[in-house]
């Protein structure tokens, strides 16, 4: 068994309106001095079997091509080892 | 001549885009997003709605619908596509089109009458409007803000590509108030407002709409004389 986490981030560049939701509710509960929040997403892959370099290079190449669109989002992979 | 509109599973308005094509005179061709036979359509329009409840993105899983195949490759031989809000959605993450479309800036979902001016008239979908003609048709969408990067945006304004932009109000943030674009070729335009919604005076803000489907039999007309 493996495990893939996949974190996908609207580029820096790009407006994050739930992100500004976010602040402003962050603000009306009392935190004072929130300077920005950008909201994100995560996968967590679970996989059967081994996750070897064919599968490791599958899911690097569909990070870009489906989790994330490279216009307007960056992302991040990783092997997560302590996964069940 | 027949023109394809595709239901993915989420689409809404796939019946009122046939609607709209069959009050321009051409006949309504219903294809199914799990096929990958175009039926030998002459044009084909991606209709609005949310296609897989817009999951992970608007538009990103109906990329992968298998009718998209036939579809990319022939928009890439001359096939007249329109993209009409998640239709736009899906072109841009087929990559047909360049950018994206990200949530609103206000994060109110919007629907109103949109005033637009027509920009380009020299695409397949826009070629029956007069240069810079003001119309009005139904806008409603959450996540119609165009973005793309600056040298995109200088290519599309530098080559008439951006072929509608929205006047008096910008409803969603997006860049260079743009409405609807078309790729270089001119065959294949994606749209956020709903022109489908203003081709019947009874249901629509008035009959506006109709020019986009007007258009492209007037080109699907002009290309097959000799």
């Amino acid at each position: 068994m493996g495990r893939v986490v996949v974190d996908v981030m609207l580029k820096p560049e790009i407006l994050d309106p739930q992100g500004r939701a976010v602040q402003g509710a962050l603000g009306r509960l009392g935190l004072a001095g929130v300077a920005d929040v950008r909201q994100g997403k995560q996968f967590i892959i679970d996989l059967d079997g081994e996750l070897d370099d064919e599968r490791w290079a599958l899911l690097e190449r569909l990070a870009g091509e489906l989790l994330s669109n490279p216009v307007i989002e960056d992302y991040r992979i990783r092997r997560d080892q302590d996964g069940q | 001549m027949r023109i394809g509109i595709v239901t993915f599973p989420g689409s809404l308005d796939d019946r009122d885009a046939a609607r709209a094509v069959a009050i321009a005179g051409a006949e309504p061709v219903m294809l199914w997003h799990g096929e990958s036979d175009l039926r030998g359509v002459h044009a084909v329009v991606l209709p609005g709605g949310f296609s897989y409840g817009d999951y992970l993105r608007c538009g990103a899983i109906s990329r992968f619908a298998p009718i998209m195949t036939p579809i990319v490759e022939q928009a890439g031989d001359g096939l007249p596509v329109l993209g009409i809000c998640n239709g736009f959605q899906i072109l841009c993450e087929s990559h047909l089109l360049p950018g994206a479309l990200t949530r609103n800036a206000s994060r109110h979902f919007i629907c109103r009458d949109q005033h637009l001016r027509i920009e380009d008239t020299t695409s397949d979908w826009t070629c029956a409007y007069a240069p810079g003609q003001q119309i009005t048709i139904p806008l409603k969408n959450g996540e119609g803000c165009y973005v793309a990067d600056d040298r995109t945006l200088d290519e599309l304004e530098g080559t008439g590509r951006v072929i509608a932009r929205y006047l008096q109000v910008n409803p969603n943030g997006s860049r260079l108030d743009i409405a609807g674009i078309r790729n270089e070729r001119g065959n294949v335009v994606g749209l956020m407002p709903h022109p489908e919604h203003a081709v019947e005076s009874l249901t629509g803000p008035g009959v506006d709409g109709l020019g986009f489907f007007a258009s492209v039999l007037q080109s699907l007309l002009s290309r097959a004389r000799p």
